[in-house]
């Protein structure tokens, strides 16, 4: 087994993944996205991350 | 990195290949999502190259420090956290609402989190970003911990409540407690101590910071510093990993209101929405994307995988699981804990630092029993 066979799997997995996510998700709009740039858009961030108990 | 002139042209055309496919993804999704999340992955992307093409990491340099008394990689992380801490406290602080720090409360389960991480990342030789960088670059080790590493993140998020009801303090911030001035004082004092104490211990002859780390330690904190400015919020790895777990369960019909944590509405917003609209997620792929692409680039994915037994196998898998629920009850790993605590100012950082280091001392010593040994990695 190679370093290549792993990383075939791995992007085949992803692959699959990415598909179904965006199967079974709201499809994603750029037109609704937040500015490019948090700093200077006068909106809270909404992003979730770990170090907050409740995720968001 | 830099293409050198006398290269063949053979070899030139898959790497401008691999450019241009990176550029394509950055783009597609900034077209399928919006701007600010084809930025977060390209950000993503840079910490994949850097990692993997600089060889700077968190589970490597600690192990270094412990069995060889080598501080250079330790030193460089250090560096990494005070150079982003200097542009971040300020900035979180000037902007409250528009930016958040990496802050979370210290308790008896964050910090047993931290310290099992610890161990658990020593075992695997792979941390939060670690783990990810691994599976990019074809490691079997990190690609088979990978998914584990989701669920248990997933399974800690669903147990959080009950762990942090165990005992947790108030939320501390440095800058909360002195000042943006006298806390960014007290985070570079408490960096400039722990490098002091690497340096008094370590062998002779091995107190430099290679240049390349140091390199590094400057990309890394400027793209900590852009990932803050472009989604709000600190450099993250752990969150991701469980949302991918958490939508695979969605899909297999889990029912979540057995969870404060994932029943809480923005877990049921981010859970209905794409992973390519969510920041954790976004970098984490982009790390995977940019180790692959620097091991491409190096044509090194025809290297050999290591021959393990098969309890080392067993090891990587039950590892995978406690470093995603430990990272959880930590609050993070050495991503969002360590490197995002402390660079924004939060107490649990420091907690989560020494926790994890003396649960290190520990991995390192059951690595070898673990039959993980053959295919050490600085």
């Amino acid at each position: 087994m190679t370093r290549r066979f792993v990383v075939i799997l791995l992007l085949a997995a992803g692959a699959v993944g990415l598909g179904f996510d965006l199967a079974a998700s709201e499809p994603p709009n750029p037109f609704t996205a937040p500015p490019a740039f948090a700093l200077g858009s006068g909106l809270s961030a909404g992003g979730a991350h770990c170090a907050s108990p409740a995720g968001g | 990195m830099a293409v050198s002139s006398t290269l063949p042209r053979q070899s030139l055309a898959p790497r401008a290949t691999l450019v241009a496919a990176g550029l394509a993804l950055v783009l597609g999704v900034a077209a399928l999502a919006g701007a600010r999340y084809g930025l977060l992955l390209m950000i993503g992307l840079g910490f994949g190259i850097t990692l993997e093409a600089l060889r700077f990491g968190f589970a490597g340099p600690w192990r270094a420090m412990i069995l060889r008394r080598e501080p250079g990689g330790f030193i460089a992380q250090l560096i990494a956290i005070g150079l982003a801490a200097a542009v971040s406290i300020p900035l979180i602080a000037g902007n409250p609402g528009e930016l958040v720090g990496a802050h979370a409360p210290v308790g008896f389960a964050m910090i047993g989190g931290a310290f099992v991480f610890g161990i658990a990342m020593q075992v695997v030789l792979g941390c939060g970003s670690g783990t990810l960088v691994n599976a990019g670059s074809g490691n079997p080790v990190g690609a088979l911990a990978l998914p584990f590493f989701a669920i248990g993140s997933f399974a800690g998020a669903w147990h959080i409540d009950w762990w942090t009801g165990l005992g947790t303090a108030p939320v501390v911030t440095l800058d909360g407690l002195f000042g943006v001035a006298g806390g960014l004082a007290a985070t570079f004092a408490g960096l400039a101590a722990v490098a002091g104490i690497a340096l008094w211990k370590a062998a002779p002859g091995k107190r430099a910071v290679p240049r390349r780390l140091l390199f590094a330690a400057l990309a890394v904190a400027g793209l900590a510093v852009l990932n803050l400015v472009v989604s709000g919020q600190p450099w993250g790895v752990v969150y991701g990993l469980g949302l991918w777990a958490a939508k695979g369960a969605q899909a297999l019909g889990a029912d979540f209101s057995g969870s404060a944590f994932w029943s809480n509405p923005v877990q049921l917003e981010r859970l209905s929405q794409s992973v390519l609209t969510d920041v954790t997620s976004l970098t984490n792929i982009g790390i995977i994307a940019g180790a692959f692409a620097v091991v491409l680039w190096r044509s090194g994915l025809g290297a050999g995988a290591p021959r393990l037994p098969a309890r080392a196998w067993i090891a990587v898998v039950v590892s995978g699981l406690v470093l995603g629920y430990s990272s959880r009850l930590a609050f993070g790993c050495n991503v969002g804990a360590l490197f995002s605590g402390i660079s924004t100012g939060s107490l649990h950082g420091w907690a989560w630092f020494a926790a994890a280091f003396l649960g290190s001392v520990l991995g390192v010593k059951a690595r070898p029993l673990l039959g993980l040994e053959e295919r050490a990695r600085p």
